[in-house]
């Protein structure tokens, strides 16, 4: 039910009206509303009962597990939002002079500067708001070092196919030809199609390390010396930073630029739509056109560089900073951490990861690479028991829900068939893991026994199967009165 | 698994056949279907674009994945299938029926260096891991 299906006409919830009536002036007639909007008319008490039961319906990382592949859907402190949304960070207007918000550019600051060691780049900009958009501008600082000298024969962008599916999106977004290259048996990149790949033409590569396919690229040295040679620039997707965190630098492997998506590992909630944050990494030779504003340090005073210190700056991404409560949650995390504290992140992803796939191929899951050490994630194929049983991934995916699990990511990476993507991330237990385990092979079971029991699933879920033909192809989301 | 003898192949999974009137005709195959599960909606070229061979000129979307259709050779749009915009479902029931566009070929002798239903077969085993 929606909310606008509670409403009855002259019904209010006096707590969100406007404490006295404002008028509108200055805005021309023909602009204005003849009609009031069309809002749904509830009391208070009507609109808490309606989101709480929505928020008791909902599936999330404070009430189940939740191995979603790619996205790494862990537990966030609340000691991290509870202190980012002290009442001096959230009145602090971004205008502010730099003098009265010297605390908070600290803070920046310093994360600037932990991010840098974690990364091993040689400066970092806080700005991008979203994965996608520090993938943007990774790219975009590549095509403008090649630009500022003169070098403007390269025009493509080699991009694996084992790839994030933004990588060849961005790199088409920025102007260039997206060169794909396929993955080996082992699930690395092909050296081969890579050398064949590199030219004078390569302005660089995109690669996300470790892969969509959970593994870590055994090549990456050999990778970094090939492109490099080309003339191109190495663009690090750090998307699964979680994995390597504390543990490999992507600047000590020869990347120039990075992505950290910190909606993923340095605990923002992940998955909900945003907001997120994803700061940029630069190598030196990068450094003149990072992204304004940036903190920066002078005799003891913090101060933002602007386009007056970075003059070649590609710009600027957001109205100011970038999402700062975002920003603040990363900083308190890690401090809260500290080095040894990312060290046990990122050994305890990998475990439980490996642990994991251990114990659902013992129960009979086939593991799409098993000869490969999981890096914080791993892919199930279910190929084989859809030729035998007709139950495919989608179904499993479905009957887990059933079992309280939320699903893992499903039909991704596209390059293996009926897979399901499962990323346990490190704050889970053993006991938890070994539930899921246990319902993993209770649905292996029914598929052999009664199929028809996975295929129908979820059966005791608030909203049953659904016809995701249909919902794709009649979209239904604007609400109109009966 | 269902592939013609008398049809042509790529390696992305296009299948080809060569008309009377000496236009071809082009779908995607029944193993492509199958991968791609119920689709959605199918994006055809428009009538009278000249396509290089691989170029990207169709995008079938079903619901786990949108994907890229090639043009298998080079050659002029003459006519797209009006019935799949309503009723995309129709690749699910018969990728061989359920064409997506006719081209007329620049060169017709580019069919022969197609892959025959036997190479094609022996690439999708070969993807099988």
């Amino acid at each position: 039910m929606l909310i606008f299906e509670h409403s009855r006409s002259g019904r209010r919830n006096y707590s969100q009206s406007p404490l006295t009536p404002t008028p509108t002036t200055g805005i021309p007639e023909k602009l204005l509303r003849k009609a009031p909007p069309l809002l749904p008319e509830v009391s208070e008490m009507d609109a808490v009962r309606h989101y709480t039961r929505l928020s008791q319906k909902n599936f999330s990382i404070d009430t189940q597990f939740y191995p979603l592949g790619s996205c790494t859907m862990k537990y966030n402190p609340r000691a991290c939002n509870s202190l980012a949304m002290l009442p001096q960070f959230l009145a602090r207007h971004p205008r502010a002079p730099e003098s009265t918000g010297q605390g908070f550019l600290a803070c920046m600051y310093e994360l600037q500067e932990i991010l840098k060691d974690v990364t091993g780049m040689a400066g970092v900009s806080l700005t991008p708001m979203a994965g996608a958009q520090g993938e943007l501008i990774g790219i975009a600082m590549i095509r403008a070092y090649h630009e500022s000298r003169g070098d403007t024969a390269r025009t493509e962008i080699i991009v694996p196919d084992a790839a994030h599916g933004t990588n060849p999106a961005t790199a088409v977004m920025c102007g260039y030809k997206v060169v794909e290259i396929a993955t080996d048996k082992e699930g690395d990149v092909d050296m081969d199609a890579l050398r064949a790949a590199v030219g004078p033409q390569t302005a660089g590569l995109m690669l996300t390390n470790p892969s969509t396919l959970g593994v870590f690229e055994k090549n990456v040295a050999e990778m970094s010396k090939v492109v490099h040679q080309a003339g191109g620039l190495l663009y690090y997707d750090g998307a699964n930073l979680n994995a390597i965190l504390g543990k490999v630098k992507p600047g000590d492997m020869g990347f120039d630029v990075i992505h950290i998506n910190l909606h993923k590992t340095f605990s923002t909630p992940h998955g909900g739509g945003g907001p997120g944050s994803a700061p940029v990494g630069v190598a030196e030779r990068l450094l003149p056109f990072m992204p304004v504003p940036i903190v920066t340090m002078e005799q003891g005073k913090y101060r933002w560089l602007t386009e007056k210190d970075i003059p070649q700056s590609i710009g600027r991404l957001s109205a100011h900073m970038g999402n700062a409560g975002v920003l603040l949650r990363a900083y308190i995390y890690v401090r809260l951490l500290g080095a040894e504290g990312m060290h046990r992140v990122a050994e305890f992803a990998a475990l439980n990861a490996n642990y994991l796939m251990a114990e659902l191929s013992k129960v009979g899951f086939e593991i799409a690479y098993p000869t490969r050490r999981a890096s914080h994630e791993f892919i199930v194929t279910l190929k084989d028991l859809k030729e035998k049983t007709g139950v495919n991934a989608m179904n499993v995916a479905k009957r887990l829900l059933d079992k309280g699990y939320h699903a893992p990511t499903t039909y991704f990476p596209l390059l293996v068939p009926e897979c399901l993507l499962i990323e346990p991330a490190e704050t889970e237990s053993k006991e938890t893991l070994d539930a899921f385990v246990a319902s993993m092979k209770e649905i292996l079971e029914e598929a052999r026994t009664q199929p028809e029991l996975v295929k129908n699933a979820p059966h005791t879920t608030p909203v049953r199967k659904l016809d995701d033909v249909r919902a794709a192809r009649e979209l239904d989301l604007v609400w109109k009165p009966a | 698994m269902s592939i013609p003898n008398n049809l042509r192949y790529t390696k992305s999974h296009e299948w080809v056949r060569l008309e009377g009137d000496g236009t071809a005709t082009v779908g995607i195959t029944q193993h492509a279907q199958e991968l791609l599960g119920d689709m959605v909606f199918v994006e055809t070229p428009a009538v009278g674009r000249k396509l290089k061979q691989s170029e990207e000129c169709a995008v079938v979307e079903s619901v786990k994945a949108a994907a890229d259709v090639y043009a298998p050779i080079a050659g002029e749009v003459t006519a797209v299938n009006p019935e799949l915009e309503s009723a995309p479902e129709k690749i699910n029931q018969d990728a061989y029926e359920a064409w997506l566009f006719k081209l007329k070929p620049d060169n017709a002798s580019d069919l022969d260096k197609l892959l025959d239903a036997t190479a094609y077969q022996n690439i999708i085993e070969s993807e099988d891991h």
